[in-house]
């Protein structure tokens, strides 16, 4: 029983996240994960519910997680690619768990290219 | 582990006849058997309104838009999209013309000029999960009402908001809600009209089904408004899917306390019953739809008493559509100068229109009003089916008029179709290439009007069955010049002496077809031919001897064996026997024969 404006806006708050990735914004940060066959093997399911954790847990609304297939930089996977709006997009080698969050944590939140993970093509 | 990927699967009764079901079925196992189900949720939503592409599954947060998905394709969705991230091309819609794929909702056509507002959960919540319409600012508006307004700031803004009856009348909704508050009662009503009846019109259908709890909380607020505690929603019995998810809507919402006993902790108590009807097109019509609900016979009565003043057992009663309540939270929310900013001078905001017949994307479509028929039938309709010549557009089924080709870039709203002859009506739009014969499509929604009069009316009941008489002789080359005089002449009797909105506007179509078509008319009745070929009697099926090869195909089909010829020679139909059915005609490979 809701009794009060409150407890409605309470409710709609808690579930206002399930529909943040419905809204198609083309104005949002994309967070890529490479999902091919070497990607998984690499272990990119865990680097993408590590990545989709993150931003939850730091409250970020403008940024999308979208699982991509292969870059073709097998030999560094799993890979993520960050998309500033209107920005050349940064693409990040050998991503775990951990470095997933971090990124997250730095660029995606702050802003801030964490160099020594950005592959060169 | 967080959500990141959502499966939203059509589970509108269009998508749903076309296995949409089974789709989602297939999808969930797919993931199940990835073990991605604490990843990835499959859910079903509303209508998406492209119903000809239908099923659709769209894939968020990626924004990938799957059309014509079946069993297999959502097999390989899982595979490939799912598990790997590659797009499953083949499912993705192509644009006819430059062929090239468009993955995202937003950049195909049929999506680029339409703002939904009514529609606007319809394909992104689970319409029968309560949680995910709050989450979309549901109940807001109502607890605003409760909390901020006055009923009388209420009426105020939904009138200052232009909104106008989206059931057919296009009667300012505020001044309806006006003159119901004013009259004085202790127990007043908000009847819900779910009666949509004409042929081809799915509007409020995919509303209830696809967003059931903006229907209530539009009918909260106006029970706030004039002041009643009580509502029914009048929906037919041809649509289970709507009752069904309507039943569960409202049962959340007596659970959450947003409709019951001193909602919010105001203290507004406002409650919803279905009333479910049989179907009779003439329970659309507020005074018969009353006399239903009261268990009388569907009939009308006079107005006035207008049911604002003596309405559902005999109390004041305010009737709106299902669309024009599902306008009202975001009036309330957004306020009424967002919405007056939209449309026309007279007419503001969107409407939904259920575009059918020969149009390449049948579905259902929001558009603000001022549009042009032309953008609607062309842009976002995609041109004539088969690259066909367009001949007319048919808006506001039965009573409504057809709209020839010169008229395609007039600005729509209630005001210039009226002009046209036409009406807004529910918002049935059905398309008309160069072969249907309006003679005969007039003939159709007169047959129509002629089932669904009550008979109260000497003039609808037996006025328009004379019409049909009429027409028929016509299509059948009996007509006579007199007979287009008479027509025209029981028309407007009919129109004149009928009661109520069914016989008032039930000759519209045999107007307005002889007003833009009189010379298909002129053939049937003086040359006796139909010129877009379709009224069978007046056909004549001729061979052409130089395109005939003699290759006997069309000797061997013919059911009455009236074709001779040796075969490689040139062949003759024997008129006196033919049937006129038509099997010759579709069987020749050289176009040989032909019809006048």
């Amino acid at each position: 029983m809701i009794k009060s404006i409150e407890e409605l806006k309470q409710i709609r708050d808690k579930y206002k996240d399930v529909l943040q990735n419905r809204e198609a914004e083309e104005n949002k940060i994309r967070i890529l994960v490479g999902m091919a066959t070497c990607g998984i093997a690499a272990g990119a399911r865990d680097t993408i519910n590590a990545i989709v954790d993150e931003v939850h847990k730091e409250n970020i609304n403008n940024a999308v997680v979208v699982q991509t297939g292969c870059m073709g930089f097998c030999y560094a996977e799993p890979t993520v690619e960050v998309r500033f709006p209107g920005k050349s997009p940064v693409l990040y080698g050998k991503v775990d768990a951990e470095r997933g969050r971090e990124i997250v944590r730095r660029h995606v939140k702050n802003g801030e290219v964490i160099s020594e993970w950005v592959l060169k093509g | 582990m967080p959500l990141r990927m959502e499966l939203l699967v059509c589970g509108g009764t269009g998508c749903q006849a076309s296995n949409s079901s089974r789709v989602l079925e297939v999808l969930r196992e797919g993931i199940q058997e990835a073990n991605l189900q604490e990843e990835v949720r499959v859910l079903m939503t509303g209508c998406f309104g492209f119903c000809e592409k239908g099923p659709i599954v769209k894939v968020m947060p990626d924004n990938i838009f799957y059309v014509e998905v079946d069993e297999e394709s959502a097999r390989k969705i899982v595979r490939e999209h799912v598990i790997k991230g590659r797009i499953v091309e083949e499912k993705i819609y192509k644009e006819p013309e430059t062929e090239e794929r468009l993955p995202e909702q937003s950049s195909i056509p049929f999506y680029k000029k339409q703002i939904r507002i009514a529609l606007r959960n319809c394909g992104k919540i689970d319409p029968e999960n309560i949680n995910e319409y709050i989450a979309s600012d549901g109940y807001m508006a109502l607890a605003r009402v409760l909390t901020e307004m006055t009923p009388e700031e209420v009426i105020d803004a939904v009138k200052r908001s232009g909104l106008r009856g989206r059931g057919g009348g296009g009667f300012p909704t505020g001044l309806k809600w006006e003159a119901t508050r004013k009259s004085k009662s202790d127990v007043k009503y908000i009847i819900c009209n779910a009666d949509e009846g004409d042929p081809g019109a799915f509007m409020d259908r995919s509303i209830l089904e696809g967003d059931p709890h903006s229907v209530l909380e539009g009918m909260a607020i106006a029970g706030y408004a004039i002041g009643a505690q009580f509502g029914y929603i009048y929906v037919r019995a041809e649509y289970p899917l709507a009752i069904h998810r309507l039943r569960i809507a409202i049962s959340q919402a007596r659970e959450m306390g947003l409709l019951g006993k001193n909602i919010l902790g105001t203290n507004f108590s406002f409650d919803v019953e279905i009333k479910i009807g049989a179907g009779a097109f003439i329970c659309g019509e507020e005074t018969a739809l009353i006399n239903s609900i009261e268990g009388g016979r569907g009939e009308p009565t006079v107005k006035p008493p207008y049911p604002a003043q003596v309405g559902l057992w005999k109390k004041p009663t305010n009737i709106n559509n299902v669309e024009t309540f599902a306008n009202v939270p975001p009036i309330i929310l957004n306020g009424a100068e967002w919405f007056s900013s939209i449309g026309t001078e007279k007419s503001k905001g969107t409407k939904v229109f259920a575009l059918a017949g020969k149009v390449n994307n049948v579905g259902l479509v929001e558009v603000p009003m001022g549009i042009t028929l032309r953008e609607i039938i062309y842009d976002l309709g995609g041109g004539i089916k088969g690259g066909k010549k367009f001949k007319a557009v048919q808006t506001g089924g039965p009573s409504g008029g057809c709209i020839p080709a010169e008229h395609l870039d007039t600005p729509i709203d209630y005001d210039t179709l009226n002009a046209l002859g036409s009406m807004m009506g529910s918002g049935g739009m059905i398309v008309m290439d160069e072969d249907d014969c309006m003679v005969n499509i007039a003939k159709f929604y007169l047959e129509f009007s002629c089932d669904e009069s009550c008979g109260r009316c000497t003039a609808c009941r037996v006025g328009n069955k004379r019409m049909l008489e009429i027409l028929n002789k016509i299509t059948e080359g009996k007509g006579e010049m007199e007979d287009l005089e008479m027509l025209k002449e029981l028309a407007e009797t009919v129109k004149d002496s009928s009661l109520c909105g069914l016989g008032q506007t039930s000759p519209n179509p045999v107007l307005s077809t002889m007003k833009f078509f009189y010379d298909e008319y002129l053939a049937h009745v003086k040359d006796k031919s139909c010129p877009a070929g379709v009224c069978t009697e007046l056909l004549k099926y001729y061979i052409i001897p130089e395109k005939c090869v003699g290759c006997t195909a069309c000797a061997k089909v013919c059911p009455v064996n009236v074709i001779h010829g040796e075969p490689r020679k040139v062949h003759v139909i024997d008129r006196e026997g033919c049937i006129k059915c038509g099997e010759c005609y579709r069987t020749c490979r050289f176009g040989a024969i032909t019809r006048k």
